[in-house]
């Protein structure tokens, strides 16, 4: 399966990822040849078998809504690149 | 004046003897491992950093660095995590620190768990230690090398699609991936959540069953836990009687399995017959035949939206950018290597819109059909046996820049951990003078099985986990 330059930028785009022009180059040859050997699940015909999603089977887990206490602000800033008092600090957005 | 103890040799009930008998001291025993790790992992380099004594009474634990540790740097292989140090322990760690346990570093593994050599580490490859010119397997070769060169009495490790079990192959000694479900993944860092599990590795089963029971359970913090349905039970016997032993054809024939790999995993089954098992032959064909290709997209999926966290805002380091979108994909392109951007990019593609159902939505119905076999046969069987890796430890770069070839060796321990099965690795005997793994696979929740079956073999198999090169 040949994926195009286009489309793997647009899923870098995706993924928020800066991929230089020699990533893009060799991820895209590498992405072709792994969705070729991944497509090989496509040849069943699964219309009647239900997705699992979990190999568990739990449903509905509660716990008792009993107030317990969490981290300090502090602790919760202590690896933060760039803090502004209560927030974390990040460059414009737009 | 000699070591107060043979750290090559002592297995962690031993060394749980020396210290309740008060013949050896915790700070006696963490002194003798730095010394090992002093004297021997400059050259195998299973440690990230080593810590100084804590204040438990027991023995040490070594842990991967994918498993949070209070004030002590967590980087899970990564160079997007340098420099984090969690302000919480995940709770596996804080169950080691209840049980007494001292941390005595944080081993090396492929970055973000994501590989079958530990080559994709950030900070350099770990080798094996039985050749040094070999990879440990991986991701979790950190723990398995520190294991089987005296660098640990024993060692946590992480398991998506074999990332304990076949490391533990390679270095010949014994490593459990539980059941999904029976060990919190609180303050664990993520890679693919419907299938990473934590679990111990050791020289010994009795060993392994001990450190299961000390993290396996339900946890609050962790609403994917859930209670053992019996305790653990440190396996004693040496009889198979009554045991019903399941060969899946395909797991044990499958193409690119080796001759040498074959050979011993069948005297294993031999030895289980005359230890009174009753061993039969089963099938698995999904399991072979769809296996890899169906975690490789699971997997991949499940890991580019875990990895979307890693933005540059709230931990870890942060590129420059004129904006914030910048900002974030600058920081994940330096911070991410070759592996997690490939996955990355994998799994944002089989999630993107047009292509889901065709591969995300196909991938999770194999799923299905990988389970319902699986429960078939362990209708029939109370265990399931099979080679842990198809091939002995291969050697450092051989397939580093092919990703379909270093996929590959997940091969026979991808289907039950799809399966959510929990899987115990023995060491069966040597091939070519490197170790071969023996992979027992039980019914969920089966441990207690895998752990007396493994243990009755253990003691018939008489394997030596001291690598040749450090007797």
């Amino acid at each position: 399966m040949l994926i195009s330059r286009e489309e793997a930028l647009h899923v870098a785009r995706l993924a928020r990822l800066a991929l230089t022009d020699e990533e893009i180059e060799r991820i895209t040859g590498e992405l072709g040849a792994i969705l070729e050997a991944v497509g090989v699940v496509s040849e069943l015909d699964l219309a009647d078998v239900p997705p699992t999603s979990h190999p568990l089977d739990l449903v509905n887990v509660w716990d008792d809504d009993e107030p317990r206490s969490s981290l300090s602000l502090d602790e919760a800033f202590a690896n933060a690149p760039e803090r502004d008092g209560g927030h974390f600090r990040v460059p414009p957005t737009v | 004046m000699p070591p107060v103890v043979d750290t090559l040799r002592l297995t962690a009930e031993d060394a749980i003897g020396l210290v309740e008998r008060g013949e050896v001291s915790p700070a006696e025993l963490h002194a003798a491992y730095l010394e090992a790790i002093e004297a021997r992992d400059g050259e195998l380099h299973a440690y990230l950093r080593t810590t100084e004594l804590g204040d438990g009474a027991g023995i040490p634990i070594a842990l991967k660095d994918v498993i949070s540790t209070k004030g002590v740097e967590t980087t899970a292989g990564s160079k997007i995590l340098s420099g984090y140090v969690p302000v919480y322990d995940a709770t596996v760690a804080a169950r080691c620190k209840a049980a007494g346990l001292n941390l005595l570093g944080k081993t090396n593994t492929d970055e973000f768990a994501m590989g079958s050599s530990t080559e994709n580490s950030a900070w350099g490859p770990t080798r094996n230690p039985w050749d040094p010119s070999r990879v440990p397997g991986g991701s979790g070769g950190g723990s398995a090398a520190a294991v089987s060169a005296g660098l640990a009495p024993w060692a946590l490790g992480s398991d998506t699609g074999g990332s304990i079990k076949q490391p533990s192959a390679l270095c010949g000694n014994v490593g459990l991936r539980p059941t999904y479900g029976s060990v919190s993944r609180y303050g664990i860092v993520a890679f693919a959540s419907s299938l990473d599990q934590i679990g111990p590795v050791a020289k010994t089963v009795r060993d392994v069953a001990l450190l299961y029971s000390i993290i396996a359970g339900r946890d609050p913090h962790d609403s994917t836990t859930a209670a053992l349905p019996e305790p653990v039970r440190v396996p004693e016997g040496d009889s198979l009687t009554g045991v019903r032993i399941g060969v899946p054809v395909e797991l044990n024939e499958a193409k690119g399995i080796e001759a040498g790999v074959k050979r011993e995993v069948q005297g294993a089954i031999a030895l289980a017959e005359e230890l009174g098992a009753e061993v039969g032959e089963c099938s698995l064909p999904l399991s072979v035949r769809y296996g890899l290709a169906c975690y490789y997209l699971i997997a991949p999926a499940e890991a580019s939206s875990n990895l979307a966290r890693y933005d540059g805002v709230r931990y870890g380091p942060r590129a420059e950018g004129a904006t914030y979108r910048e900002m974030v994909e600058r920081t994940r392109d330096e911070g991410f290597g070759d592996e997690p951007k490939r996955r990355i990019m994998l799994g944002t593609y089989a999630l993107s819109a047009g292509y889901y159902d065709a591969f995300y939505g196909q991938a999770q119905r194999v799923r299905t059909l990988i389970i319902r076999e699986h429960r078939e046969a362990l209708e029939r069987f109370d265990l399931l046996v099979c080679p842990t890796s198809p091939t002995v430890a291969f050697p450092v770069g051989e397939r580093i820049d092919d990703p379909l070839e270093m996929y590959a060796a997940d091969l026979l321990t991808i289907p039950s951990c799809l399966a959510g099965l929990p899987g115990l690795n023995i060491p069966c005997g040597l091939a070519d003078g490197l170790p071969v793994g023996l992979q027992l696979i039980g019914p969920q929740f089966g441990e207690n099985t895998l752990f007396r079956v493994g243990h009755a073999l253990e003691q018939a198999i008489g394997f030596d986990t001291v690598p040749e090169r450090l007797r």
